[in-house]
């Protein structure tokens, strides 16, 4: 019974993980950019911040299709607003990631500045965290959104200590104090990439509980 | 407030036990909703409130229904509860006479016989149902005349011109038109404020868009019953999850 909608819903799921990886991979290639300067990269993040515009706008005609077609109720209504409130967030990451590659472009003194600090560590823990609430969603596994809530606290510690360590730049060399303050701007992008992690894990939640509470 | 209270409740039809152990609280000045899929009892124990089923050869009811505290079974005249419980059905069903008399019909066999009093009650229970503004010039003509949202309506007129309580309605709006169906849940909502409302529909959107409290049915059991949101957000049943969302049997 409802062939066609279940088909529907599963057409759903697999667009959300599309955007979901092409969002995982904005922010690796956003972290390897950060990190080496790859300028190849480059042109590919601009592309990619396109790729995930534009998915997040399909997969809105597709929920807003679905609400309008199906009167959907319970489960189904919970997965597609749920679905609706994640891809604002995965958008929202990918700005993110394209506002990183541009602004790690200002850094010059890459050396005496991204390697002395958590930046990169703390890039990685951000990836990680959207890939596991996509993961989340795919798998309907409630533990592993809650993982997601929790391993927030790592990400701002992270970011606690980038900011220490911006500091200790700038006071002992004064002349890398524009890349110093590039590089705390990176780090709030990254922190503010790991708080859309967890809405989208609350909305997890949601999906599976009806409730946003991890 | 409770209106009615089921506790205990067990129906049969001779050996076949159409409700299982019911128990059912519905609060007074709510709608609420008996969903579930044909032949799951809700339309029966709706009946039951008024004991429509006296008349079904080999019923018997074991447990409780109170109207009010009071068992509707034992300890109150059957006259005097369908009087406090009124019942519209899925089909409207006006007599073969004026639209006046339809309306004075009921009045009259509590002894009403004034024609100014009933005048007042048949504007009043039309104005009451939205259609006094339709059929205020035509009170003398035949209701057979009227469309079936405007009889069904004067259906529930009928019903509210002996001031019930409680009104029951089996399915009443599944045979009209969107915009009939509309009036009369706007007229539900409306009703709320003075009176108490049970139905039975098949509509989910009916029962989302009017109700209250929300009561699942599933082979003569009762399965689930909560706040409407609370049904058709997060039901906490499977088997209603599955007959809600379509993907039952």
């Amino acid at each position: 019974m409802r062939e066609y909608f279940d088909t529907e819903l599963l057409n759903l799921n697999n667009q959300l993980i599309g955007m979901g990886t092409l969002v995982e991979e904005a922010i690796k290639n956003a972290v390897k950019i950060i990190v080496s300067n790859d300028q190849e990269l480059l042109e590919k993040s601009r592309e990619q911040e396109e790729l995930i515009n534009s998915a997040e706008k399909k997969i809105q005609n597709h929920c807003l299709r679905l609400l309008l077609h199906q009167a959907p109720v319970a489960n189904d209504l919970r997965g597609i607003s749920a679905a609706l409130k994640m891809i604002t967030d995965l958008e929202r990451i990918g700005d993110q990631a394209i506002d990183i590659v541009e602004m790690s472009q200002y850094i010059k003194n890459r050396n005496n500045v991204i390697s002395v600090t958590h930046i990169d560590e703390m890039a990685k823990q951000a990836s990680k965290m959207v890939t596991l609430s996509i993961d989340a969603f795919v798998k309907k596994d409630f533990e592993l959104a809650k993982s997601v809530s929790e391993s927030d606290d790592i990400i701002d510690g992270l970011f606690d200590k980038v900011k220490v360590e911006t500091v200790e730049i700038i006071e002992r060399d004064k002349a890398l104090s524009e890349e110093a303050i590039d590089l705390m701007l990176i780090a709030k992008y990254l922190e503010r990439i790991g708080d859309h992690a967890v809405n989208i894990a609350e909305w997890v939640a949601f999906s599976i509980t009806g409730s946003r509470e991890l | 407030m409770d209106k009615f209270t089921i506790d205990n409740m067990n129906l049969y039809y001779g050996k076949f036990h159409a409700l299982k152990n019911v128990n059912l609280h519905m609060p007074k000045n709510k709608i609420t909703a008996f969903i579930g899929p044909s032949g799951c009892g809700k339309s029966t124990l709706l009946k039951s409130l008024n004991r429509m089923n006296d008349l079904v050869e080999g019923c018997k009811i074991t447990g409780d229904i109170k109207l009010d505290g009071t068992d509707i079974y034992s300890d109150m005249d059957v006259n005097v509860l369908r009087k406090k419980v009124g019942m519209v059905f899925q089909k409207a069903n006006p007599f073969p006479m004026s639209v006046y008399d339809n309306i004075a019909f009921g009045p009259r066999t509590h002894g009403i016989k004034k024609k100014s009093e009933l005048d007042r009650i048949v504007e009043e229970s039309l104005r009451d149902a939205a259609i006094w503004d339709e059929l205020k010039d035509r009170l003398k003509k035949s209701a057979l005349g009227l469309s079936g949202g405007q009889q069904q309506r004067l259906c529930i007129a009928r019903a509210l011109a002996v001031k019930p309580e409680v009104l029951l309605m089996d399915e009443a709006t599944s045979a009209l038109d969107p915009i009939s169906t509309g009036k009369i849940e706007e007229l539900c909502l409306k009703l709320k404020d003075d009176y108490t409302i049970i139905m039975v529909t098949h509509n989910m959107q009916q029962a989302l868009r009017i109700s209250d409290n929300t009561a699942f049915f599933l082979l003569g059991e009762m399965v689930e019953y909560n706040s409407t949101d609370a049904v058709f957000s997060s039901p906490k049943d499977k088997r209603t999850e599955e007959y809600i969302t379509g993907r039952f049997g």
